[in-house]
């Protein structure tokens, strides 16, 4: 039962088929198996928030749960985050603030904000400090993703998206 | 780091993974949110053979208020459905007011109120509200179905009156008077740090407005989430008020048990520890009053 087993994952709007062992965290399967580097891997134990992925609509830790756990699941990882060579609205904030550096942290913070502002759609800036404690950014600072967070919230409301 | 190979099943029900780990034996462990598990394997600290899965068992998932107005909830529930869950801020708001306190918006999204009792950190939140409220720990396990109290349930660090093979299934918490007040509140380095020390705290008054009843807990300060009985006994048959605030949390202080590691002094532990409990007691006394 270590055997690699033969899963199909549903990662943004594809459905990917792979053979993985039980004790691959669905990070190592998205990074190694499907090529999707952009979720990263900082610390491996949840602390840092670098591999943060939506798993059925809430941000999780792809390191903290074996790809043969999202085996019914429909994953988004920031590869999903624009629907074409586009950057996102929000990941357009993200460069529009200076919000990213070396730009490690950077798919760990727009995962988390996705989900959050589809659960909170009109957060106070409190709220998004809140939503982003768990991801850690050791060069850049949080204020400018704070503040590209709470501007991609402003947007979204004005234009009813 | 990697975690080393094991086994993993999913079963569908307590039933089944009552007999997978029967089956699998001494180092077979169960997976609930995998919060705590998993970060532990990651660095090998755990290394079971095999991973009975119980996210698949539907039956261990869901809040419900009953006919007497005790709130059960179940142990595979999340964090993050315990939070955003409108029926507990009234069924009991200490247990909401504490949980955005444990770790990150992700980790909640994942981890269970079960894995956590089960995991019994001793600054972990959600044990030392089930210990203040005196909820009672529903257990299946081959040897039938038990119920342990709170009180008996937390026996050291990460130690619990869980017994090899068995599975906590729900969590029931006594009725809540409406008219309780309450207040929860820790001092952690960053948001969602395990706390250096916390405090959770209610009181009930009778009809001459003197405190009938109260519950003091602690967390970060012992082994153990502990219940600061010398401070609640101040409390009972006096009219609230910060001077009895005050002797109850000096009281309390004395209960407590710190150890000094990295995070913090015991001598801080003990000096934040009363400060927290006649904060508590305030803001319960404000918000009610
Ligand atoms: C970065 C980080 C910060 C954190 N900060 C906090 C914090 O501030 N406060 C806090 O309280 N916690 C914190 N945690 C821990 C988190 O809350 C965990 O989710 C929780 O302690 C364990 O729950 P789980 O469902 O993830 O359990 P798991 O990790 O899956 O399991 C933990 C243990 O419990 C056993 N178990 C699980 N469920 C059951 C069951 N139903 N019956 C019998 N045994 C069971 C497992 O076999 C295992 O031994 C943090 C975690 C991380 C990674
Ligand atoms: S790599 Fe998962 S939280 Fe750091
Ligand atoms: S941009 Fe470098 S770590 Fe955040």
């Amino acid at each position: 039962m270590t055997a690699d087993r033969r899963l199909t994952l549903h990662v943004n709007g594809i459905t990917h088929s792979c053979e993985v062992e039980p004790r691959m965290t669905l990070a190592d399967c998205l990074r190694e198996k499907l090529d999707l580097t952009g979720t990263h891997l900082g610390c491996e134990h949840g602390v840092c928030g670098a591999c943060t992925v939506i798993v059925d609509g809430a941000a999780v830790r792809s390191c903290l749960m074996f790809a043969v756990q999202a085996r019914d699941s429909m994953i988004t990882t920031v590869e999903g985050l624009a629907a074409s060579d586009t950057l996102s609205d929000l990941q357009q904030a993200f460069h529009d603030h200076f919000a990213l550096q070396c730009g490690f942290c950077t798919p760990g913070f727009l995962t988390t904000a996705e989900a959050f502002l589809s659960e909170n759609p009109s957060p106070t800036r409190g709220e998004v400090q809140s939503a982003i404690s768990g991801n850690i950014c050791r060069c850049t600072g949080y204020v400018p993703i704070i503040d590209a967070i709470v501007d991609t919230a402003k947007r979204r409301l004005e234009s009813g998206k | 780091m990697k975690p080393p190979k094991f086994d993993y099943f999913a079963p569908d029900s307590v039933e089944r993974a009552l007999a997978l780990i029967a089956e699998h034996g001494d180092h077979a462990r169960f997976l609930a949110g995998g919060q705590s598990l998993v970060p532990m394997m990651n660095f090998r600290v755990a290394t079971p053979s095999a991973l009975i899965d119980l996210n698949g068992i539907a039956d261990l998932r869901g809040i419900r208020i009953d006919d007497e107005h005790r709130l059960h909830i179940g142990a595979m529930t999340r964090t993050r459905e315990i939070e955003m869950d409108a029926q507990i801020a009234r069924a009991n708001p200490l247990l909401h007011a504490a949980v955005p306190n444990i770790a990150h918006m992700q980790i909640r999204n994942r981890g269970t109120i079960g894995g956590s009792l089960a995991h019994a950190d001793p600054a972990a939140e959600l044990p030392a509200i089930v210990l203040v409220c005196g909820a009672a720990i529903q257990i299946v396990g081959p040897g039938g179905r038990r119920s342990v109290g709170a009180m008996d349930f937390f026996e050291g660090i990460f130690e619990t009156a869980l017994r090899d093979g068995e599975i906590i299934s729900e969590i029931v918490f006594p009725t809540w008077p409406a008219a309780r007040s309450w207040a929860f509140d820790e001092i952690s380095r960053r948001e969602g740090d395990f706390a250096m020390v916390g405090i959770a705290a209610w009181f009930d008054l009778d009809a001459s407005g003197k405190i009938s009843a109260s519950g003091l807990a602690a967390i970060g300060a012992g082994d153990t989430p502990l219940r600061l009985s010398s401070g609640e006994q101040i409390l009972i048959g006096r009219s609230p008020g910060a001077d009895v605030f005050a002797r109850a949390a000096e009281a309390a202080a004395t209960d407590l048990q710190p150890a000094s590691d990295i995070h913090a002094s015991a001598e801080y532990r003990r000096e934040v520890g009363e400060v927290l409990v006649q904060r508590c007691l305030q803001t319960a006394w404000e918000r009610s009053s």
